[in-house]
């Protein structure tokens, strides 16, 4: 989505009736969220929106940027947030050989999350449930770690289920999304 | 792998070269200069991540082939990222701010400053500190050329240069032009 550099234009206040909308969402899409979205969006600080080139709004504190979303589509969070609260989201694993090509921006394809060192929900190398054990659906938004490293690389919208995935072994996992390195990440702010 | 506890949020070291988790620098194409930041700036992290053991560890996890190909990718990008660089320095070297001073109106005068956003410059930002400073109007437009410059009401051209000077260290004084605008009259 962000392969591109981006030049954020204009960027303006959101009213606090929307912004109540979008805490609501957010709580909504990402209930785990519920214990730090008071040090996340305290309810009286002033959100802003940067309008970014697609349709795509981001959604701005204090110049920090917090979650961003494509028209109407699934708010999605930015990657320093879920550095911030890893686990908060649910999480998929891909493995090693597929870094370089998610952080170069291509489409997520589901051998990266099939291999052995990819994981993905109910894996049975997963002990302590990290990846979740429900299956999940397409069009939920996961956020994407990688084989041996500590912080997420990627953000996105399931393409296939989970289920369906360890089946079929083959295809698009995840569209693209936000990943390590792209526009949004270098985007600055001041 | 730290959990985050539940009290706050999990911080996490940004690498000051390639703005990337430095676990991550090994993608970005300046493997190099990534390395020697950690080394200096968080050295427990450096030792972990670019220990003899962890790089054969990272091997280890790919087939021979898939390492070639990586490899092979990776030079690319640390190739693509070097001309990159070396381009913007040379844009850098050989662009040129120019100061100009417009006559409006037999005496009164405008400032027009170009070329401060290939110092890394937001020149918005510029403007604003312009009118502050010298206390007038002062505003981006843009030019029929394309592209934007800053105009300052008033005549204002040495004192600009002088500020430009003393306030923004990236600029090199020699790159720093300053000239009279006449033919504008003679056109017109």
């Amino acid at each position: 989505m962000f392969k591109k550099d981006l030049t954020s234009s204009s960027k303006s206040k959101v009213k606090s009736s929307a912004q109540r909308a979008i805490r609501a969402r957010i709580l909504e899409t990402y209930p785990l969220l519920e214990p730090h979205i008071d040090t996340i969006l305290p309810k009286k600080d002033q959100l802003e929106l940067v309008k970014l080139p697609d349709r795509v709004s981001l959604y701005t504190l204090n110049n920090v940027p917090l979650f961003f979303q494509h028209m109407d589509d699934a708010i999605l969070p930015h990657l320093t947030l879920v550095h911030k609260y890893p686990d908060c989201f649910t999480r998929l694993r891909i493995d090693r050989g597929a870094i370089r090509f998610v952080l170069s921006g291509a489409t997520l394809m589901a051998p990266g999350l099939t291999s052995p060192g990819g994981r993905l929900p109910g894996d049975e190398q997963d002990g302590e449930g990290r990846y979740g054990r429900e299956e999940l659906e397409a069009g939920e938004v996961v956020v994407i770690e990688a084989e041996g490293k500590e912080n997420a690389c990627f953000v996105g919208v399931l393409k296939m289920g989970t289920a369906e995935m360890k089946k079929v072994k083959k295809g698009q996992a995840c569209e693209a999304g936000h990943y390590l390195g792209d526009g949004l990440w270098g985007l600055q702010f001041g | 792998m730290a959990d985050a506890a539940p009290a706050g949020p999990k911080q996490v070291v940004y690498c000051g070269v390639c703005s990337l988790p430095p676990e991550y620098c090994e993608f970005g194409g300046t493997v190099k200069k990534c390395e020697e930041w950690l080394k200096e700036h968080h050295p427990e992290m450096h030792s972990k991540y670019y220990s003899a053991e962890a790089i054969e560890q990272n091997m280890s996890a790919l087939s021979v082939d898939a390492q070639k190909r990586a490899e092979k990718d990776a030079q690319k990008k640390a190739a693509k990222a070097a001309t990159a660089e070396a381009r913007a320095q040379e844009q850098r070297a050989t662009s040129k701010v120019v100061i100009k001073r417009i006559e409006r109106n037999k005496r009164k005068y405008v400032t027009a400053v170009q070329g401060l956003e290939h110092f890394g410059l937001d020149i918005k930002k510029c403007a604003k500190d312009f009118g502050k400073k010298f206390a007038t109007g002062s505003s981006v437009t843009k030019i029929p050329g394309g592209g934007d410059e800053i105009t300052v009401q008033g005549d204002l051209s040495d004192d600009i240069l002088d500020f430009i000077l003393a306030t923004y260290k990236s600029v090199p004084e020699d790159n720093v032009d300053c000239i009279e605008d006449k033919k504008k009259k003679a056109a017109g």
